[in-house]
């Protein structure tokens, strides 16, 4: 009966509802103001599920910005923005990590005197399965010690699968830069996102290991099964993995599309590289 | 059930490592040594307070551990929580219920304690708001502010005796008392150790390392600010109603700003984010403090502050000093116990792990295949005159060369 009635409403509205399925998440005219400064307005992103979904723009394009809205470390202005067609606009950081979406930072932003198991235990942390409260922590119930072990087997699978497993007992500080980038990705992993935010995970990396990461990029979104927005500087990167692309240019959409019908149009040519 | 027990048993037994428990089974040994010395009555009174001085600082160190080396936040206003603790244990021991006091001391001043901790633990929740939103040296300003504010409520609240202070008519036998405090204790570095061991622990050390990152992570910080504040203001209390226990009157002086900094320094020496530290200072602190106030009398006494300076001057300096780790890392208890243990085994296992005397010939053969005699001729008749043919590469100059071609 449920069923019929839901079919019933969905079949009332179905320019409204098959959408929404199709896409991630779904922004609609997301912008923030500080201020006087708009630092990013009418952003309209549509990102399909499984999607490896590419956001560039020059430098003080307001794409971080996007992320800190995304993410809710900002509140946008204006807008709103869906993931699975749920409204997340507004929300504190926390919830909507537990809603599905996770990032990692342009400057590496881990719990350096931590060790990396630790880290990725931090993200698992939230799941229901795991869940032991204050009281049972502190007297050691049977529980602690189920969720506990689980935990760990599953922050070891993880780990392996960026070939962290090694060095899982050192402090996350001592890693190299490319393994403390990996650990960023693998931590925000294991919060079970829907969707994952990379802010310019080839920053400061050679050309092998950006090689590297591209693999590790599509692994990953293969392996958990995730959709991935990404920031990056790094064109063969951008032009290697995404299927898609935004270009923003102060604040405001330049053009979205195909990657190489992206890449080659003049106003984005322009905004990169200036006047001829 | 009894596979479910037989799981249960298997996970503590794989989870425990004794690295982790060393501390309980030294502080219940030491509980058991001073329990027997004090049951053959060869215990100085002097000898016991010193001993409830430890206990209760230990409580107060590990509780103000949980804030400053695990949540990463300063608080200056630890003696505040402590003298609501010491002040409420007190009310109800001597005016509120002294008959029952009388009758049954061990569980009113356990019932005490519960009420010190709960009172204490009610302000932390207060000063865990304003938490939320300061950092650093302002939330420092706020938690200094509460404990002087408490200090002087106290000083002119006459039903807690006012400017003279509480009297404690029905204390608990001194003989035992710091038998309870050490207990306690012990408890109280259970109940930290094991917060901090577990998920909520990990997720309290985040915040500190990097707070950004942990809400990115989905922690909810509000929610482990709080708690943190809230449970070591439970312990600080427990700590000020065991100390208004071992005491016969107390006023609330006592609890001013440099008790607060005493106890920080308590952490800070110990190590910030290690409780066995904090332990270990809380216990090196309090054995100062009182000696130095013991011996020191008289117009002497103006010296001790003077002197636990230098002495913690010295300790902070030296602590890192490198030959000062060298020697921590040559005669630690690990070397020690590792060398106990082969002279124990060479004791009692005569046979000796023989080395194999073919490799140690093998290996002194790889010394006589170093040449001892360098033959000088072969090096000395080798042609050193210069190759008139060589011509080197000219380095590329390329504003000479252009300028060539012009």
């Amino acid at each position: 009966m449920a069923n019929e009635t839901t079919n019933a409403m969905q079949t009332a509205t179905p320019s409204y509802e098959t959408p929404q399925e199709e896409y991630v998440l779904k922004t609609e005219n997301l912008g923030i103001s500080f201020g006087g400064l708009k630092a990013a307005q009418n952003v309209n992103l549509r990102i399909k599920k499984g999607a490896l979904y590419g956001l560039i723009g020059p430098n003080g394009a307001g794409k971080t910005t996007v992320f800190n809205m995304l993410t809710g470390v900002y509140k946008p202005t204006t807008g709103k923005f869906f993931l699975c067609g749920e409204d997340l606009t507004g929300l504190d950081q926390a919830t909507i990590n537990k809603k599905g979406i996770a990032r990692t930072f342009q400057n590496i932003r881990l719990f350096n005197n931590m060790s990396v198991i630790k880290n990725v235990l931090i993200g698992l942390a939230n799941q229901p399965e795991y869940k032991c409260n204050l009281v049972q922590s502190i007297f050691r119930t049977p529980r602690y010690y189920e969720t506990e072990n689980a935990m760990r087997n599953e922050a070891k699978s993880i780990l392996s699968v960026f070939g962290l497993l090694e060095e899982r007992n050192q402090l996350a500080y001592n890693l190299p830069y490319g393994k403390q980038r990996k650990l960023e990705i693998a931590r925000a992993i294991a919060t079970r996102p829907k969707l994952l935010l990379l802010d310019e995970p080839a920053a400061g990396m050679n050309p092998q290991e950006t090689e590297e990461l591209m693999e590790t990029i599509q692994f990953v979104r293969k392996h958990f099964n995730v959709t991935v927005l990404l920031i990056e500087h790094d064109m063969k990167l951008v032009s290697g993995i995404c299927e898609e692309l935004t270009v923003l240019n102060f604040g405001e959409t330049l053009a979205a599309g195909e990657t190489k019908d992206v890449l080659s149009r003049p106003e984005v040519v322009k905004a990169y590289l200036g006047d001829e | 059930m009894s596979n479910k027990f037989t799981r249960y048993v298997s996970n503590v037994k794989s989870k425990y490592k004794l690295k982790y428990h060393i501390t309980y089974y030294i502080l219940i040994a030491f509980t058991l040594i001073f329990t027997v010395i004090s049951l053959t009555g060869g215990m100085k009174r002097s000898s016991a307070f010193l001993l409830e001085q430890i206990g209760y600082s230990i409580i107060l160190a590990v509780s103000l551990s949980l804030v400053v080396g695990f949540l990463g936040e300063l608080s200056l206003g630890h003696a505040g929580f402590m003298c609501l603790g010491a002040y409420f244990a007190a009310y109800f021991q001597n005016a509120l219920a002294p008959d029952f006091t009388k009758s049954l001391p061990l569980l009113s001043l356990i019932v005490a304690m519960l009420i010190g901790g709960l009172v204490a633990a009610i302000f932390g929740f207060i000063i865990g708001l304003p938490a939320l939103r300061l950092k650093g040296d302002y939330l420092a300003i706020v938690t200094l502010a509460f404990g002087e504010i408490v200090k002087v409520i106290f000083e002119n609240a006459r039903a807690f005796g006012g400017a003279f202070g509480m009297k404690n008519a029905f204390r608990f036998d001194t003989d035992f008392l710091f038998i309870v405090i050490f207990l306690t204790a012990i408890l109280t570095v259970a109940v930290v150790n094991n917060l901090i061991r577990s998920k909520h622990g990990r997720a309290i050390t985040a915040i500190r390392d990097n707070e950004i990152a942990a809400r990115a992570m989905g922690v909810n910080v509000s929610f482990y600010k709080i708690t943190v504040f809230v449970l070591s203001a439970f312990l600080a209390g427990i700590g000020g109603a065991l100390f208004a226990a071992s005491s016969n009157s107390f006023s609330s002086k006592t609890f001013d700003y440099n008790y607060s900094i005493n106890i920080l320094v308590m952490v800070v020496l110990g190590g910030m984010g290690s409780i066995n530290g904090s332990i270990i200072a809380a216990t090196v602190i309090t054995f100062l403090n009182v000696k130095l106030a013991a011996t020191l009398t008289g117009n002497l006494a103006a010296l001790k502050n003077l002197i636990y300076a230098l002495i913690l001057i010295g300790m902070v300096i030296y602590n890192n000093a490198p030959k000062l780790k060298d020697f921590r890392a040559k005669y630690n208890l690990r070397n020690l116990w590792s060398k106990l243990y082969a002279w124990l085994h060479k004791l009692f296992c005569k046979k000796k792990p023989v080395d194999d005397p073919a490799a140690e010939k093998a290996d002194e053969g790889d010394w006589s295949k170093i040449p001892t005699k360098v033959e000088m001729d072969a090096i000395l008749s080798t042609d050193l005159t210069p190759d008139t043919n060589y011509t080197p590469d000219k380095p590329d100059k390329p504003g000479k060369e252009k300028g060539g071609e012009q």
